[in-house]
């Protein structure tokens, strides 16, 4: 679905990433792992056209992708929940939800995007008890939930979901944890970034580990969990 | 005439002047809140709205009516080429180079809009007539302030319509919000930057057309206006449309009544005396609440 091939990008004139390379097939979650500063978040951004890099190519579904716009990118179904969440602060949480679906206002009825809308109520029930309220007035857990609300709404075939645990209480991070795997049951292809490396690795598929703008590892999710040396660089010692 | 009906003129007056300064003010706001800068071109938004509205009615004898709607898409396109033009492909994405920009693209505007219809005071028919209308009190209202009210008001229902109930507007807020969140949810960022321009443009051309019949036009009756209109933007808080609407109303009323009471002389010195003031008790406009997330 998704074959990134030799990409190197520049953030802020120092080379953020060195020729990454990375395959995604449908319905997988895929964790990338690596520390700050690592260029997960770049990579990101170079799928969703908001970075734009000096080499290489990202195809999806076939299409090389990398001169598109990032609205052109979204209406392919690329959707990006990005790091810090982004809220439109001062718009409610409803009106955050609506401009999820931006994309689909044209192509698709009223009645597919409500329902939509009711499903991401169910997903998230706390968000029904504050549709009119400023989205900057929920708590941290409320305000990720919303993030991945509103690009749910926008109906991704790929979901790019940056450290939606960052700064979260534990109880709330499993909930979100959870959440991703109820998602990837009902078929979203998920690229997860991820700091907390060990929770990724238990829900996804395979996943890549960055290290100061290269790759240094891949392999599947359990092969990753037992790997001694990402263990002591990511995992901590707890198992 | 008495004193108490003295004051009622002056407050219909400045009600009525004040709600130009508020459209004014809002199509600066609009603009600002897209993009962060200030369109000094608003002023000449406002004198070729009613330059327009002079020579679509009065010189090739269009039905006001439809001089007033084509006169606004007129302005609105202008406003749209500004932006498609030298806004977007300004090699500096900084915004005091694009303020600046915007000081010389209106002076290209005014100098253009000078050797087209030179620099006499032309006057505009009132759209309903002259004959005051006597309020109980003894204060007299000319119907033009009427439509000048009644104008100003449609202008802000739709403009709260547009903002809060239509996805395009609340993307357009979103926009302001949060520019990248908004690209990543498939928003075109350029478009809204298009739109805002559009619009200012059609609010100045709006302002300029509904007083021109009160106070004649001219190739340059925007400046002052304009830098009124910025007054009051600032006054209200710089980017919030109530505020819009509060710092018009505010400066129009200081404006007519320390024109009619003190001295006519010191009616501008008045008003900008009241908004430094403002300025230093609450840097941010009567309105205005810390600074807005920018990303």
């Amino acid at each position: 679905m998704l074959v990134i091939d030799g990409i190197s990008a520049y953030y802020g004139g120092v080379r953020a990433l060195d020729k990454i390379s990375l395959v995604q097939e449908e319905g997988e979650i895929l964790a990338l792992i690596g520390g700050n500063g690592a260029g997960k978040t770049t990579l990101l951004n170079l799928i969703s056209g908001i970075v734009k890099p000096t080499h290489g190519t990202i195809m999806f579904k076939g299409e090389d992708i990398v001169s598109f716009s990032p609205e052109k990118i979204v209406e392919l179904g690329i959707i990006q929940v990005p790091e810090g969440r982004h809220l439109f602060g001062p718009l409610t949480v409803q009106e955050n939800l609506e401009i999820g679906a931006y994309r689909r206002r044209r192509r698709q009825n009223k009645k597919k995007i409500s329902d939509d809308f009711e499903h991401i109520l169910q997903l998230f029930p706390v968000l029904g008890k504050r549709l009119k309220q400023r989205a900057e007035t929920l708590s941290g857990g409320e305000q990720q939930m919303l993030a991945i609300g509103r690009g749910l709404m926008g109906r991704p075939l790929l979901l790019l979901l940056d450290e939606p645990s960052l700064g979260l209480a534990p109880l709330v991070m499993q909930e979100i944890i959870s959440i991703i795997g109820r998602l990837r049951q009902e078929g979203t292809t998920i690229l997860l970034v991820e700091q907390n490396a060990r929770a990724a690795l238990k829900i996804a598929d395979r996943g890549y580990v960055l290290e100061a703008g290269k790759m240094r590892l891949q392999g599947s999710a359990t092969d990753l969990l037992e790997n001694v040396e990402l263990k002591k660089a990511y995992l901590g010692n707890r198992s | 005439m008495e004193f108490s009906q003295q004051i009622a003129q002056y407050i219909i007056t400045g009600l009525t002047i004040g709600a130009i300064y508020a459209i004014v003010a809002m199509g600066f706001n609009i603009i600002h809140n897209a993009t962060g800068i200030v369109n000094f071109a608003q002023c000449e938004f406002i004198s070729l709205g009613g330059m327009f509205m002079y020579s679509l009615a009065v010189l090739f004898k269009v039905n006001l009516i439809i001089a007033f709607f084509i006169s606004m898409a007129g302005v609105a396109l202008i406003g749209a080429l500004i932006e498609m033009g030298p806004i977007r492909h300004a090699r500096s994405k900084e915004i005091i180079i694009l303020i600046f920009l915007t000081i010389g693209l209106s002076e290209i505007l005014r100098g253009t809009a000078q050797v087209v219809w030179g620099t006499d005071n032309v006057g505009v028919p009132a759209f309903s007539g002259e004959t005051p209308i006597h309020l109980p009190g003894g204060a007299a209202i000319v119907p033009q302030h009427i439509w000048i009210f009644a104008i100003t008001v449609m202008v802000m229902l739709m403009l709260r319509y547009f903002f809060k109930k239509t996805l395009m507007g609340k993307a357009m807020r979103a926009t302001a919000v949060n520019r990248r969140a908004a690209a990543l949810a498939g928003i075109s960022v350029n478009r809204m930057v298009l739109f805002s321009f559009a619009f200012s443009g059609a609010l100045g051309a709006v302002a300029g057309m509904i007083i021109a019949p009160i106070s004649s036009t001219s190739y340059d009756t925007g400046i002052m206006l304009g830098l009124k209109g910025f007054a009051a933007a600032i006054l209200g808080g710089y980017g919030n449309f109530a505020g819009a609407i509060l710092g018009g109303i505010i400066l129009g009323l200081l404006e007519s009544l320390g024109a009619g009471l003190i001295s006519s002389q010191y009616k501008d010195a008045i008003a900008f005396f009241v908004l430094l003031l403002v300025l230093f008790l609450k840097p941010r406009g009567i309105m205005g609440y810390g600074e807005s997330e920018r990303v």
